[in-house]
């Protein structure tokens, strides 16, 4: 039950829990235990909601920043990915394998708002040693969602 | 000038409710429930190996019963889902569609004046195809009583000297009914001890939501007797790629594939290499799907109890079959009043044979959301139905 109620709630948290324990074919009681339970572990961790921001007129620049970093003795990577996930602007921070070392994803009012963090916050951490900033000029597809355009029913209206 | 026409085709009845689906078409912001096909796209892996094909300019046709390739994946396919043997040599043709499937088997089979056992309400080609090939269709009336199952008894009420041929209709569209094993195996003893075949339209297998499907082929001693007819349109949402198939004896495979061969050709070949990709890639989709589906059909059984109505649970396919004789009005009266009073457009039963009468066919496969608007439709024109019966 636990990986179908997580698969669900993955695409649409907005759901009540009746309807779900209807969908998933369980009691009303189990799915609410259920939720608690993946949230006290945190596997839950957050209900979000998805935004085409352009679509809304504001203007906000989101980047990814490739960063290489020494990796501190008896930290490894941690120590640095956490004085970068700190700050509120960034909304997410990877470790990868391959040329660089950090990947982090951030959002600014402005691309001067952006280039701002780059220069005075990321680039002067003591174990920085480069960054690369890709400005992000349009979002396709985000959290497995389509933002382009929405889908249409294209069927015949009856067919047996 | 003489008539041009063959009396054996025009004396064949149109569907009674093609004036219903002009209704819907020309209604722009109606809602439909009245649909016999997935609504999900085909998977992305699987249009991409059609693509693929084309690029690489496999445009050619391929041999009369199918790519090899094709065939042997549906061999495989059949062993791991039914724990069936079959001879991709000989026996598996590859069709367009496991409409073509059904007319092509019945061609091969009928002689003059042999009748064919049709189960009813089921999808609406069996009788016609029947005739044309020079059969005569015996119509048994499924009861909603056994909740739309075939029973052996009913089977043997119907069968006579010139009875040749069972069609088995399930996972059934249009009532969602399904058959277990046990069930089969009481038919299975019927068809072995009267010396019947088997036309077995499987096409909605992968969709039950019980016990995994079984086909009537796994019953001892019948696969020699069946043709099991499947397909790639339900199970892979891939119904605009025309393509399905049969496997059965040889000695009835080869006068198939020869009719197959001067009528068709080969089934279309960009359709044949995207089936291979969805054969042995796609179990996972299929599962998705399903979910899918499952999710939606728990809420109609939940919704439609609510409303307290009539309906058994369906294990199968994507239809849900509520009876409506409370109302005191015939499937098509309700189907029509219901278009034009709430905008939702749903199949009266009786479009599927005259024993649907009382009920009505509705598709789940669709959004959750579009259904949730289409079934608070229902229950308030339930509600005033009601109410109109009240104050009567």
């Amino acid at each position: 039950m636990r990986e179908q109620l997580l698969a669900f709630i993955e695409k649409n948290s907005r759901v009540d829990f009746k309807e779900l324990a209807v969908l998933l074919g369980v009691e009303e009681i189990d799915v609410v235990n259920e939720l608690q339970k993946c949230e006290e572990e945190g596997i839950i961790c957050g209900y979000h909601t998805l935004v085409d921001w352009d679509k809304v007129g504001l203007d906000k620049v989101s980047a990814l920043i490739e960063v290489r970093v020494t990796p501190q003795r008896g930290e490894g990577f941690d120590k640095i990915a956490e004085r970068i996930y700190n700050y509120p602007e960034v909304n997410a921070v990877y470790l990868l394998s391959g040329g660089y070392d950090l990947l982090v994803s951030i959002e600014g009012k402005s691309l001067r708002d952006v280039s701002l963090f780059v220069s005075d916050k990321l680039s002067t951490l003591e174990t920085v040693i480069s960054t690369a900033t890709h400005f992000i000029l349009k979002k396709y597809k985000e959290h497995g969602t389509i933002l382009a355009k929405k889908k249409e029913d294209t069927r015949e209206k009856v067919l047996l | 000038m003489r008539n041009p026409l063959a009396d054996k085709v025009v004396e064949i009845k149109p569907s009674g409710i093609r004036k219903f689906f002009d209704i819907v078409s020309e209604m722009k912001d109606a809602i439909s429930l009245g649909v016999g096909e997935p609504d999900f796209d085909t998977p992305w892996h699987i249009r991409d190996e059609g693509i693929y094909s084309l690029e690489k300019g496999r445009t050619f046709y391929t041999s009369n019963a199918g790519l090899k390739e094709l065939k042997v994946e549906i061999c495989n396919y059949l062993k791991r889902k039914q724990n069936l043997d079959y001879d991709f040599a000989k026996e598996v043709l590859v069709t367009v569609g496991g409409s073509e499937a059904i007319d092509i088997g019945l061609r091969a089979m009928l002689n003059p004046g042999e009748e064919v056992l049709i189960p009813q309400p089921s999808y609406v080609s069996y009788e016609p195809c029947t005739v044309l090939a020079g059969g005569v269709p015996v119509i048994i009336n499924l009861k909603a009583e056994n909740e739309f199952r075939l029973t052996a008894q009913e089977l043997i009420d119907s069968i006579t000297d010139k009875t040749k041929v069972l069609i088995l209709p399930f996972p059934n569209n249009p009532t969602g009914a399904i058959l277990e094993r046990k069930d089969l195996e009481e038919i299975a003893k019927v068809c072995i001890e009267k010396d019947i075949f088997v036309i077995s339209d499987e096409i909605y297998s992968e969709l039950t939501y019980k016990e995994k499907h079984v086909s009537i082929a796994e019953i001892p001693g019948m696969q020699e007797r069946t043709i099991l007819i499947n397909g790639f349109s339900k199970a892979y949402a891939m119904t605009g790629w025309r393509l399905g198939y049969a496997c059965g004896p040889e000695m009835i495979i080869t006068q198939m594939t020869k009719i197959h061969q001067f009528a068709i050709m080969c089934a279309p070949t960009t359709s044949q290499y995207a089936a291979v990709e969805a054969l042995k890639n796609g179990d996972d989709d299929v599962a998705q799907m399903r979910d899918a589906y499952n999710q939606r059909r728990r809420y109609l059984v939940h919704t439609f109890k609510e409303m307290g109505l009539d309906c058994f649970e369906p294990f199968g396919a994507f239809y849900i079959f509520p009876c409506i004789k409370e109302f005191g009005m015939t499937s098509d009266e309700f189907a029509t009043r219901f278009l034009q009073e709430e905008k939702v457009a749903v199949v009266p039963g009786t479009a599927f044979g005259d024993c649907g009468e009382g009920f009505l066919r509705i598709s789940y496969a669709y959004s959750l959301e579009n259904l949730k608007i289409a079934m608070e439709r229902f229950a308030r024109f339930v509600e005033k139905l009601r109410t109109e019966q009240n104050t009567k």
